[in-house]
């Protein structure tokens, strides 16, 4: 039977489709193979006492044994030891997945229930089509950072030939990054229950080689010339056909655009000189001294929450209390590209 | 001693004596307040358990058969059902209230007001949890998160006031008994000859003292932000989702000890007795009981390694929860080593003893997987963590109840089980068992989701065996369910002592009569004295 489980855990074959996936699966390996062998020990052990010591007559004498200390502390040593390696193991590959490199191609991935929504940096927008499930593209080799956010819900992004897998948190960016590593389509799942359509809230990655993923990007920019020049054209006719960003306007550029007409400039400069609030230059990525001594490290969370709640972490040098709350007065798409905006700001 | 006189057919008992049942509602009796425990959560395994077989039935197929609510509402009721209303309670407030004081020598448990008090109130709280299905039903799943739970359309306010009143009942129930092992031992009995079982119990009932009043609290917060809109944990009024998963598992995560360490004591109560000898490292496997409940309490964030705590809070927990291997494995080590030299009897609450060891450790053993960080990433929220967590909770706590509940059948009921049958139970439960649950394990490895209504076609063949495997198990319970009921009135009457065991409650008649013992009990000696001293070691 054990034979028959150690091949059937062995016929179990994941795709590996990313940088991860053979150092998950060489940890799990290594345990599954030490468990194998303290399992087949502890069972071993009681099938052979089972058999030897069966009770052949009523009344039979057995010995009295208290027990063994040298045992208790051999066992409880060797196992510290071993499960020390495990969690050293998984901890040092865990905080590679959390490490994104710098330069990594980022997304901006929503989720709400029961959908997932693709935002490139260019702007373009991978959403469900009808009930089919979106199909984002990654180019092969390039190192891609997620930056999730939840409209509703908790949800979970998972792929499993990646081995990565986030949850997606209303109210605060999460974020996982991954190097695609084999050309194919993989499925993205939402791992946390999300109510009714839980079990549909699917999406498709589809890896490409580079300059297929280049192809790609490059004709919806041209389509969203096209487009736009066809808007100008009959600009009288189709007034709110501007509203959506189908051109090729990036998200940074709507950052820009919304950082003016909400009057942020009025306040923070861009250029690195201090006004009534601090500048945004070069502020994304750095450590930020604040007012009560602490530092933090201006991420997606730190700014948006500066929006939000800007009395809870005032920048050292400024007065809290100043600047109003966005809170309710931004949507979230539009938070995602102020902060993508001050991201460009370096 | 023939059995004739041990027990007459009218002998009075406890069963019998008062009649009517306003003796029986109104009994201050720990054994009568145990059987009505007792029939109270089987009804709810029953119950529970038709949830399984449905949500098993649902994935038969990878398209669906139910709608997607029924079907969340199914996994939802099982999960809650078989937690809070059956495996929390039942080895505990049933087992625990029948047998500690006639373990300890004692007439009755400490407080026996207090403990007819939680059981109404225990039965407060399922009436809620019950309204709740009648009403339709709730679809969180067992584990409420938010803010899910506060958006859902479904009776969830009313389920968690039931969680919330049912936990007061475990509240009452784990102060009752640790005072009653305090100041109610019979003369001789120390700490360190009680029985083991008595020591998990008392290592249960500190974490429900302590760790109960967390999820009454959550559950408040919960209800007060679905009902009055305060915003605790929902972020688009303010809240933070992620504070209830610290708040549910701070109180969950020891929970799942209160589930498995009664089970425990009962696999050491029945590895020794049936094999005739002392326990091997009485005081390691006494002190585990309290390492493992210590550490429980201290691991909760290990279910939320990909919610977006921080990387530091996932390095400490992976770390403890890593130390829980430790006093665990040196239980399964503890008991292998106590068949060392026995004269093993292979009765059927040995069988299920033995079935413990093989599932829990395959289920501790999985523990491993999901405490190493980078394998959690792509495990957790799979079928791999359900099938993790089936091992610990069936194979291991229920697996113990059922050796418990054979053990111990003949001195509740003053009858014996049909042992042929019984085999043929377990046979059926511990095959039917590992082909529902191996499967799973798979299924995770290669990325199934939990809680899905449909799923790839790719992962029908695993689903299909592990539905089958769920039929095995529902015809295991079919014959055991039976075969009990048919043994109240035809089983061979029990003797006092069938097994030969040591301890105190079998000591006096099967069934045992109202005030337990008719001379308070002396104990001289630990309760697994077994073996000759001159044969060595």
């Amino acid at each position: 039977m054990m034979g028959l489980l150690g091949w059937w855990f062995s016929q179990l074959s994941l795709p590996n489709a990313s940088n991860f996936s053979l150092a998950v699966d060489r940890l799990y390996d290594f345990i599954f193979w030490l468990s194998v062998v303290s399992f087949l020990a502890i069972v071993l052990m009681m099938v052979v006492f089972v058999a030897k010591y069966i009770r052949r007559r009523e009344g039979e004498a057995t010995p009295y044994i208290e027990g063994h200390t040298p045992t208790e502390i051999g066992v409880s040593a060797g196992l510290f030891v071993l499960v020390m390696i495990i969690f050293y193991w998984g901890y040092r590959d865990y905080m590679q997945m959390r490490t994104p490199p710098a330069g990594a191609m980022e997304i901006n991935v929503t989720g709400r229930q029961w959908e997932w929504e693709f935002q490139y940096q260019n702007g373009r927008v991978v959403a469900r089509q009808g009930s089919e499930p979106p199909v984002f593209v990654l180019p092969r080799g390039q190192n891609v950072k997620l930056i999730l956010q939840s409209k509703d819900v908790i949800h979970s992004f998972y792929i499993p030939e990646f081995r990565v897998k986030q949850d997606v948190v209303p109210g605060m960016y999460t974020f996982l990054w991954f190097e695609p590593t084999a050309v194919g389509e993989y499925t993205v799942y939402c791992a946390e229950f999300c109510g009714t359509d839980h079990s549909r809230m699917l999406a498709r990655a589809r890896v490409v080689e580079p300059a297929d993923y280049e192809t790609w990007q490059r004709e919806w920019e041209l389509a969203g010339v096209k487009s736009a020049w066809e808007r100008q054209a009959n600009a009288a006719a189709t007034k709110s056909a501007a509203a959506k960003p189908t051109g090729p306007e990036t998200i940074a550029d709507q950052g820009k655009a919304l950082f003016a007409t909400k009057a942020c400039s009025a306040c923070h400069s861009v250029d690195g000189v201090s006004g009534a609030g601090p500048t945004l230059k070069a502020v994304f990525g750095h450590d930020v001294a604040l007012a009560d001594g602490s530092t933090v490290k201006a991420d997606e969370n730190y700014l948006r929450r500066s929006l939000m709640e800007p009395a809870a972490q005032v920048v050292k040098g400024f007065n809290g209390g100043v600047m109003p709350t966005f809170q309710g007065q931004l949507k979230d798409a539009e938070v995602t590209a102020l902060i993508e905006y001050i991201k460009t700001l370096q | 001693m023939s059995q004739e006189e041990y027990r007459m057919p009218e002998a009075v008992s406890y069963l019998n004596s008062p009649k009517g049942w306003k003796s029986w509602l109104f009994t201050l009796d720990h054994k009568r307040i145990g059987m009505m425990y007792l029939l109270l959560t089987m009804v709810f395994f029953a119950v529970g358990g038709i949830f399984a077989l449905l949500v098993r039935y649902e994935l038969l197929t990878p398209a669906p058969t139910f709608a997607a609510n029924t079907y969340n509402k199914m996994f939802t009721m099982h999960g809650a059902i078989m937690v809070f209303m059956f495996i929390i309670p039942i080895i505990p407030a049933a087992l625990g209230n029948f047998f500690l004081p006639l373990q300890i020598g004692a007439k009755d448990v400490a407080f026996p007001r207090l403990n007819l008090a939680s059981y109404y109130i225990f039965i407060g709280g399922a009436l809620l949890a019950v309204l709740a299905i009648l009403l339709g039903g709730v679809d969180t799943g067992w584990t409420f998160y938010t803010p899910y739970s506060i958006k859902t359309a479904t009776a969830a306010t009313l389920v968690t006031l039931g969680v919330f009143v049912m936990g007061f009942s475990s509240i009452l129930t784990g102060l009752n008994f640790i005072v009653t092992i305090h100041k109610l031992r019979a003369p001789g009995m120390t700490f360190h000859r009680m029985p083991l079982f008595l020591w998990a119990i008392y290592a249960t009932a500190i974490i429900q003292v302590l760790a109960t009043p967390v999820i009454g609290i959550t559950t408040v917060l919960l209800v007060m932000e679905r009902v009055l809109h305060i915003g605790f944990f929902d972020p688009a009024i303010g809240g933070d989702p992620v504070l209830f998963q610290h708040f549910f598992w701070f109180y969950s995560h020891p929970a799942v000890y209160i589930m498995i360490l009664p089970g425990m004591g009962i696999v050491s109560e029945v590895i020794t007795v049936f094999s005739r000898k002392q326990i091997f490292g009485y005081r390691a496997v006494a002190y585990s009981s309290l390492a493992i409940a210590f550490i429980s309490f201290i691991v909760w964030g290990h279910h939320m390694f990909v919610s977006g705590q921080s990387e530091l809070a996932n390095l400490l927990f992976s770390l403890l929860t890593m130390l829980v291997a430790i006093p665990t494995a040196i239980k399964v080590v503890n008991w292998t080593a106590t068949l060392y030299r026995g004269s093993i009897r292979l009765g059927t609450p040995m069988l299920y003893a033995l079935a413990f060891l093989f599932l829990f450790t395959i289920g501790g053993l999985t523990g491993l997987f999901l405490a190493a960080l980078s394998v959690d990433v792509h495990l957790h929220d799979t079928y791999f963590v359900v099938a993790h967590f089936h091992y610990v909770m069936m194979g291991g706590t229920v697996m113990g109840l059922l050796a418990g509940l054979h053990y111990w059948w003949p001195k509740m009921f003053g009858r014996m089980y049909p042992e042929t049958w019984a085999k043929v139970s377990w046979g059926f439960v511990f095959v039917g068992f590992n082909v529902t649950f191996l499967p799973q394990f798979m299924l995770g490895r290669l990325g199934m989701p939990r809680r899905y209504h449909e799923y790839a076609p790719h992962f029908a063949g695993l689903n299909q065996l592990s539905t089958v495997g769920s039929w095995m198990l529902g015809v295991g319970f079919l014959i055991m369910f039976t075969y009990f009921l048919w043994s109240l009135k035809r089983g061979a009457f029990a003797p006092a002592n069938p097994w030969g065991g040591k301890t105190l409650e079998w000591q006096t008649a099967s069934p045992p009569p109202t005030e337990n013992f008719h001379q308070t009990p002396t104990v001289t000696a630990g309760p697994y004295e077994y073996g000759l001293k001159a044969m060595g070691t």
